[in-house]
């Protein structure tokens, strides 16, 4: 039997009342069903009238009220075997699961059975590394429906990106590349944060480090005699990140300026609101959900989007 | 206000043998039911087309699903239903208890009041001022306004049966009363609220218990408002239409009292499977099928009256009108407990089949029985013997029946696809669907979901037609109270 808070009187409250309203129930069909004295035969009419409208004496109809009591039999033994009637948890002892300290719930043993089918898959596939296994047409598979599920709503169906959420398909990576960084990224999840220089630069140096920052990714459009400008100030504020080079440092989670690959955006306007304002990017940790065998295999499938 | 009434009362009591029933405020909410009908039922195509073109959700945050979706329900619910409502309690309570409506000046404060809450719904809505309950949308200064409405109805409503000079109060008259107590008790307990501006309030419960007290709120409003009232309704119009006795005294007694306690305690069913205590879903769900016994009991009432007059049915359209509706309610009785059961609610809850399920209500039932009312209604109320064209009504019941047929099948089909679409699962334990792969599967479903409101909304140009005709230049008849008693 479940342990339950109630206190007693609510208890009784919820008991109490449950049963009231269904034995009066009960009793108002027997009542109703009851010849009185004096009233009018059956299939009569009762001899009120109400601008013009009256009514027939007629008797319950049988089906009906079987109908009626068999709904009233099966709440009660609904209520006998599950929890209802206030703290009293039922025969059956069944609880869903929705209060976490209880025991056997329905939601730990469909849980219990879940991994006990599924989970070999997965453990067969821990015990290859991540390379092997993003060349293994079954591992692939499961990895993409794990990727779809999970992770598509943001980086997309076709692994594209979107703004703000990186594209996992053109060979750039924010926090590394390599089968390791990618699976500590699922696991752990990754906080990204560009503080904005708008203080420190003024609008007019927002827009020269803005298209040094074109250059950098070796864009046509960018204004050289601004960007000469920018380029002490990059020394000064960016490179400590992004590297003097602009090359980034995934271990912070700086962007490879030098790719021309934008997670908020790539146009002039978009690359100056970043340094304005600056960035804070987060990616959810996946390992308590999926569990370590499944971001294993899901990381084989994001290590295999650039391949090609 | 009491010395007003007290003075309109004696007044009347003086002028008693000239005393006449108070029409022009059933002739204003007549009206305004179509006219909200069209409104709302607009919105509501316009939403199932956005389901189906997104571009249409445009580039504006007023004209977006989220924004119009909650305008839509409250225009038909409580613009065209509330407004079908009060039209029909008005008439039928001075008819059956034989007086003319108590209450005076209050009497149009409901009306102008009413229309007033409405109004600022269709601003405030689109705006996104938003309780963010469902069907309790509106902000805090509308959701007083709808108080103070409220409480002059109830003054007006009973006052006129306290008046009344018949002994019995008529079964329609019960079903009425219940709806407005209890829509009293639901619409004030749910909305406490602490304001923060004029626009802004948060509810005044805690997680759960708020969302315990929504739902018993939101199924009680489906339960007093959409089955008890329009019960009121059907009670005096099918048995008027058909000329025919109520089928049972006897069974009008057991349904009314099982219905309106045991309709108290279904909200849980609304969630099933959530952070809910157990217990409490339990209770939800088995009084939610016993429930459908006093339901069916309003069905069984209102279709076995016209026992011994079924070949009208063949004439008048009207009498069909009420008697599909009533089928309609029997369905979607019927559908309702099964889907509290929570085996079934694990595969139905939160797919389309509930949206079908309640517009099988909506449409079927709701909107159904309202439209033939009318048609019973508005020529009575000026002078007419029926509307100008039996064939338009004919018209009108086959597109309003089509429509919602169309309606409900294709989102039958879609929320058991869609729910069994979200279950299935691989051999790996992966789900086999990904959310946006069940999306595009409903898109045919989607369009005839469209085709089937666009349909329903068509007939409801032909009853404005319809009553143009019928009404354009004639004079609103005034009706004696007749001096009688029974």
């Amino acid at each position: 039997m479940i342990e339950n808070d109630m206190s007693t009187f609510w208890h009784w409250w919820v008991v109490v009342l449950t049963l009231a309203n269904i034995a009066g129930i009960y009793w108002l069909i027997r009542w109703t069903s009851k010849k009185r004295p004096g009233e009018v035969a059956q299939g009569a009419e009762t001899g009120h009238s109400w601008d013009g409208l009256t009514e027939y004496n007629n008797p319950l109809p049988r089906w009906w009220l079987y109908m009626f009591y068999i709904t009233i039999v099966f709440a009660l033994i609904y209520l006998v075997l599950y929890p209802g009637l206030g703290r009293f948890g039922g025969l059956l002892g069944w609880h869903s699961g929705n209060e976490l300290n209880v025991e056997n719930s329905q939601y730990q043993k469909e849980m219990a059975r879940a991994d006990a089918r599924y989970q070999p898959v997965y453990t067969a596939w821990a015990e290859q590394d991540i390379d092997s296994l993003s060349r293994d047409f079954d591992a692939l598979t499961t990895g993409r429906r794990l990727y779809l599920n999970y992770c598509s709503t943001c980086h997309g169906s076709d692994a594209g990106g979107a703004t703000g959420f990186p594209s996992l398909a053109n060979g750039v990576w924010q926090w590394g590349g390599a089968p390791a960084e990618i699976k500590h990224t699922l696991l752990n999840g990754r906080q990204a944060n560009m503080p904005g220089f708008e203080q420190m630069l003024g609008d007019e140096g927002v827009s020269n480090v803005a298209q040094y920052v074109l250059q950098l990714a070796g864009r046509s459009d960018a204004d050289a005699a601004m960007a000469e400008q920018g380029q002490p100030q990059y020394m000064t504020y960016c490179s400590g990140c992004h590297g003097a080079e602009g090359k980034g440092m995934a271990m912070l989670g700086a962007p490879n300026l030098t790719a021309n690959a934008w997670v908020y955006g790539g146009s002039v306007g978009a690359i100056e609101t970043t340094i304005r304002q600056g960035r804070a990017g987060v990616m959810p940790a996946f390992g308590e959900l999926l569990g370590e065998d499944r971001v294993h295999v899901l990381s084989a499938y994001v290590y295999s989007l650039d391949r090609d | 206000m009491e010395t007003t009434a007290d003075t309109h009362n004696t007044s009347a009591q003086a002028a008693r043998s000239q005393e006449t029933y108070d029409y022009k405020v059933v002739r204003q909410f007549s009206i305004m039911t179509i006219v909200w009908g069209i409104v709302g039922m607009l919105v509501g195509v316009l939403i199932a087309a956005q389901l189906v073109w997104p571009a249409l959700n445009t580039n504006l945050e007023w004209f977006t699903f989220g924004r119009l979706r909650p305008l839509h329900t409250n225009a038909v619910i409580f613009a065209f239903g509330g407004s079908a409502l009060f039209a029909t309690s008005y008439y039928i309570v001075q008819r059956t208890c034989q007086t003319r409506l108590f209450g005076g000046p209050l009497v149009g404060f409901t009306f102008w009041g009413w229309q007033l809450i409405i109004v600022l719904a269709a601003v405030t809505l689109p705006l996104g001022m938003t309780m963010g309950k469902e069907y309790a949308e509106l902000e805090w200064p509308i959701a007083i306004l709808i108080a103070l409405v409220w409480v002059a109805y109830a003054i007006v409503f009973f006052g006129t049966i306290l008046k009344r000079k018949v002994s019995h109060i008529y079964v329609a008259n019960w079903f009425f009363g219940a709806f407005i107590i209890t829509i009293a008790v639901l619409h004030i307990v749910n909305n406490i609220s602490m304001p923060v501006t004029l626009f802004k309030s948060y509810s005044a419960y805690p997680g759960t218990m708020d969302a315990m007290i929504q739902w018993w709120y939101g199924h009680n409003a489906v339960g007093f408002f959409l089955t008890a009232a329009f019960l009121g309704m059907m009670y005096y119009f099918v048995p008027k239409q058909a000329g025919r006795p109520i089928y049972s005294y006897r069974l009008s007694v057991v349904h009314f009292w099982a219905l309106v306690s045991l309709y108290m305690w279904a909200g849980p069913h609304h969630l099933h499977y959530t952070a809910l205590p157990d217990w409490v879903q339990s209770l939800g769900m088995v009084f939610s099928l016993i429930l459908l016994a006093p339901s069916w009991g309003g069905m069984i009432n209102g279709i076995m009256t016209l026992s011994g007059a079924w070949h009208k049915l063949r004439t008048d359209p009207i009498l069909r009108f009420l008697i599909v509706s009533l089928s309609f309610y029997g369905l979607a009785t019927f559908e309702g407990p099964m889907m509290s059961i929570k085996t079934v609610n694990a595969l139905s809850h939160y797919t389309d089949w509930t949206i079908g399920h309640v517009h099988g209500g909506a449409l079927g039932w709701v909107a159904m029985i309202s439209i033939g009312s009318l048609y019973a209604l508005i020529p009575a109320l000026w002078g007419k013997e029926k509307m100008y064209s039996i064939k338009a009504i004919e018209w009108h019941f086959w597109l309003s029946t089509i429509g919602t047929v169309m309606y409900i099948v294709s989102m039958w089909i879609a929320g058991v696809m869609q729910g069994l679409m979200w279950r299935a699962v691989n051999a790996d334990g992966t789900l086999t669907y990904n959310f946006v792969e069940t999306l595009v599967q409903m898109y045919p479903y989607y369009f005839l979901r469209f085709l089937g409101g666009a349909v329903f909304f068509l007939g409801m140009f032909i009853m404005v037609w319809n009553v143009w005709k019928t009404i354009a230049g004639e004079k609103p008849v005034v009706h004696t109270v007749p001096q009688t008693a029974h």
